[in-house]
């Protein structure tokens, strides 16, 4: 056997049932991990927080891709061999079928009586008026009819549809394998937040995180912007499961393209905004505390709505302040923003509900470097403290004021405004992968309800004049109706019921 | 007193008359099989309760011009009044249960499958209803058990331990038409799956007690048993056309679900947690489809296959919604 044999045995191997059987199993194994461990795709903080607490055990499993199963090396081996198998499969049989669809059915074999599914019966209109009923009866349910006057027999075949959907099924899943590679190539998704009052406009600056495919490029942004108006959540306030959300709706005010008019649209769950394919999904929401700040010297350094991020169901919101402008010293604030502020006993200040019935700020002041000079990246949701100075706590309602000690400043707490987060996506590959499933599930219907089969009639004239009918049946796939052909068959064609068993052998023209 | 409480009172009824039902499906599987050994399989067209309280219904002859002829294969039924009454209580059962789940709908005022007490109420009626709308046609009395006992165990479940942590308020994402689709595609197909993974058993029980009569091995306690159900063959052609039946439906849901979720959060496939285990189940059924006409595959090997498939599904409902977080999270207990 040479590298031609080898190679040759290779194909054999990896386009067989078994090979893709087994190809199969390891891809649903394989995707069992992504649904045990934190997913990068699906939240990255997950992971971040997975990797802190496992340190050890992390750094194995990241090496492993666990946190990034459906992108690791080892997941898309799978399915690439999966596929390269299952088109090694489909595509010679797809050419096999077509053919067969041109192809005539196949003559009637030598002893029908031999045949699983075989009757016979005696009647006495000719052979030639037999083959013509028999042939009128199969077309008329849609048999492919092919007739051999000499022989005096009939081949007919039905339920090429099932091959013709099993094969519809897996080239389509072709298909969607190349509809997802697509969206993801040429699609992006990004996320922002937008608080009330403020304003968004579709260019990649403005993401807060963009994840763009490898061929997407920055001008495939389609140049609509759009301003939150509003942003209002309702909530269970009785039954068993107060502070539930009951419903979300953000008013917003878009421009399709520069220069537009502007019109204003709600979105909420189930209903995106849509700008030429690019979809806007409303994902999230918040408070924006709103703070002017006065430094020590009496300057106004800062007069911002700040997002707060929520930790639990009733919007109990934490956030920080950072003012590097302020003089002689640098101030941060450490916040917790409470729309409805109760003071727990163990757990300290904590919001009870999520609707703003009794706003408060619970503030911690800190003075000195924000570090923000050091060149290493901040979050702007972190304060770092390394190099600060703790110099006061208060608890602030709306409209207060806080002389910070020292004489560093004062902190207005103003109010709040509530904040919206978007998800904005663009998938190319959409419509493609759509029209490859529908495809799957009418190929899939075909393939698993249609039966083929084949009917065979002979008509041969006996010694006393009377024509012997003999029918064969045979069922190509499990289950297929071969009896009820038979029988309809040998109704039309007026042979009597139960003859008896077992069938003679029919006499054989000379 | 509020529909819903009503329901849930009726509900408590319907599991009562359901557990009256197994224990005659019970009272009848025992009663009816008998003490002989199974028959093998190579006669297959005869019938199989040799040993069957004499009443064989008259097996229909391959040359019988009935249509269907398929069901003919259908196992005679051994007249049994404790079977009789199992059916009846089953039918009444299955109307309480309807009437209950349809009063729940009206009074929370939407479809009854957004959380997991709606759920398991929906497919556990999803799957009673397959059986009976099959009962007389395929001579179903033998699987009454099987049906039953797995849909008491949801209804219990239901009533016992998720009915008391149900929210009631949905997510207002939930709230959508596609909720009506998309989920009642996944019950009902839970529904079936439950009933093809009922079969699947039989057929491996029966497939046993097949082979040890062929060998000659005496009768154990299940071979005895497995005289009331159909022969193997008859078993493995039953389940594939439940399970040729159900995997379109849930390639549907898992199709449905996509098309939510892109109108929802702006991918149509993220890999959260429930929509990786969908797959799995897709991908293991799929696998079953095939194994099911492969040489070296076909009959134990693919019918182990088609109730781990059952086995990830039974996961992707319970594990990914009580232990895994995801987007499907709300799903309210």
């Amino acid at each position: 056997v040479g590298a031609v044999g080898w190679l040759r045995w290779g194909w054999r191997q990896l386009t067989s049932m078994r090979t893709a059987l087994i190809l199969l199993f390891l891809l649903a194994l394989a995707a069992v991990p992504g649904s045990l461990f934190p997913q990068r795709g699906v939240d990255q903080a997950a992971v971040r927080e997975y990797l802190a607490d496992n340190p050890e055990l992390g750094r194995v499993l990241d090496r492993l891709s666990m946190f990034d199963v459906f992108a690791a090396p080892w997941f898309a081996a799978i399915y690439v061999l999966l596929f390269i198998s299952l088109a090694g499969c489909v595509l010679p049989r797809a050419w096999t079928h077509a053919k067969a669809m041109r192809a005539r059915p196949p003559a009637a074999p030598r002893r029908l009586d031999r045949l699983a599914h075989s009757r016979s019966g005696v009647v006495d209109e000719s052979p030639a008026d037999v083959v013509e009923a028999a042939r009128a009866h199969l077309r008329g349910r849609r048999f492919r009819v092919a007739v051999d006057e000499d022989d005096a027999s009939i081949g007919a075949e039905r339920g090429y549809l099932r091959e013709t959907g099993n094969l519809v099924f897996h080239l389509a899943l072709l298909v969607l394998l190349f509809a997802v590679a697509a969206g993801s190539v040429f699609g992006f998704r990004g996320n922002v937040l937008v608080r009330e009052g403020y304003g968004f406009s579709n260019t990649l600056t403005q993401y807060d995180s963009i994840t763009p495919g490898r061929f997407f490029s920055s001008s495939d942004l389609a140049p609509f912007s759009f301003t939150l108006r509003d942003f209002t959540a309702t909530f269970r306030t009785d039954g068993n499961s107060v502070g539930a959300a009951t419903s979300f709706s953000s008013t917003l005010e878009v421009t399709d393209e520069p220069g537009a008019e502007p019109r204003v649209v709600e979105i909420g769950p189930n209903k995106p905004l849509v700008v030429d394919g690019t979809k806007v999904f409303l994902v999230g929401h918040g408070y924006a505390p709103k703070f002017t700040i006065v430094d020590g010297e009496g300057e106004t350094v800062f007069s911002e709505a700040v997002p707060f991020l929520p930790q639990d169901g009733a919007f109990t919101s934490t956030g920080v302040v950072k003012v590097p402008d302020a003089l002689p010293e640098q101030i941060g604030l450490n916040g917790i923003f409470l729309p409805t502020a109760s003071l727990d006993l163990e757990r300290g200040p904590i919001s009870t509900f999520p609707a703003p019935r009794n706003p408060a700020v619970f503030l911690s002041a800190w003075t000195g470097d924000l570090g923000l000079n050091s060149g290493r990246p901040q979050s702007v949701y972190r304060l770092v403290t390394d190099d600060m100075e703790l110099i006061g706590r208060e608890s602030l309602q709306p409209g207060d004021s806080w002389e910070l000690p020292g004489g560093v400043g004062t902190v207005t707490f103003d109010g709040f405004v509530e904040y919206a987060t978007f998800s904005v996506a663009d998938d190319p590959g959409k419509w493609f992968a759509l029209g490859a499933v529908v495809a799957m599930i009418g190929g899939v219907l075909l393939s698993l309800m249609i039966r083929r089969r084949r009917v065979w009639v002979r008509a041969t004239r006996q010694d006393d004049g009377r024509t012997l009918v003999v029918v064969g049946g045979l069922g190509r796939t499990e289950a297929a109706p071969v009896d009820d052909d038979v029988a309809a068959l040998l109704d039309a064609l007026g042979v009597p019921e139960e003859e008896p068993v077992p069938v003679a052998s029919p006499v054989m023209p000379s | 007193m509020s529909l819903e409480s009503t329901s849930f009172q009726l509900m408590n009824a319907a599991a009562v008359v359901y557990a009256g039902a197994m224990f005659a499906f019970a009272y009848d599987f025992a009663k009816t099989s008998r003490f002989v050994q199974v028959a093998d399989d190579d006669t297959a067209e005869a019938p199989v309760a040799v040993g069957a309280s004499g009443a064989a219904a008259p097996v229909a002859t391959r040359r019988s011009r009935s249509r269907g002829s398929d069901r003919t294969e259908a196992l005679p039924e051994p007249r049994s009044k404790a079977a009789g009454i199992a059916v009846s209580l089953t039918f009444l059962a299955f109307g309480l249960h309807l009437v209950a789940l349809t009063m729940h709908a009206v009074g929370v005022g939407r479809v009854p499958w957004a959380n997991m007490y709606e759920f398991s109420l929906s497919a556990a009626l999803a799957g009673v209803a397959i059986y009976l709308a099959l009962l007389r046609p395929y001579r179903l009395r033998w699987l009454g058990l099987f049906v039953v006992a797995p849909a008491l165990l949801t209804v219990g479940l239901a009533l016992v331990v998720l009915y008391p942590r149900t929210s009631d308020t949905i997510a207002p994402n939930v709230d959508s038409y596609w909720l009506v689709i998309h989920v009642s595609a996944a019950a009902i197909s839970g529904g079936i799956f439950t009933f093809g993974a009922a079969v699947t058993l039989l057929y491996l029980l029966r497939e046993r007690a097949e082979t040890r009569a062929a060998a000659g091995e005496l009768a154990g306690r299940t071979s005895i048993l497995m005289t009331r159900v159909p022969p193997a063959a008859t078993l493995d052609r039953l389940a594939f056309r439940v399970h040729a039946f159900v995997f379109p439906l849930w390639t549907f849901a898992v199709v449905s679900g996509a098309i939510w979720a892109e109108n929802a959060w702006g991918r149509y496939w993220g890999w959260d947690p429930k929509e990786t285990w969908a797959f799995i189940t897709w991908v293991v059924y799929a696998g079953y489809l095939h194994a099911r006409v492969t040489a070296g595959w076909k009959g134990r090997r693919a019918a182990v296959i088609a109730l781990v498939g059952f086995a990830t599904f039974l996961f992707n409902y319970f594990g990914v919604n009580l232990l895994l977080s995801g987007l499907h999270s709300y799903s309210g207990v």
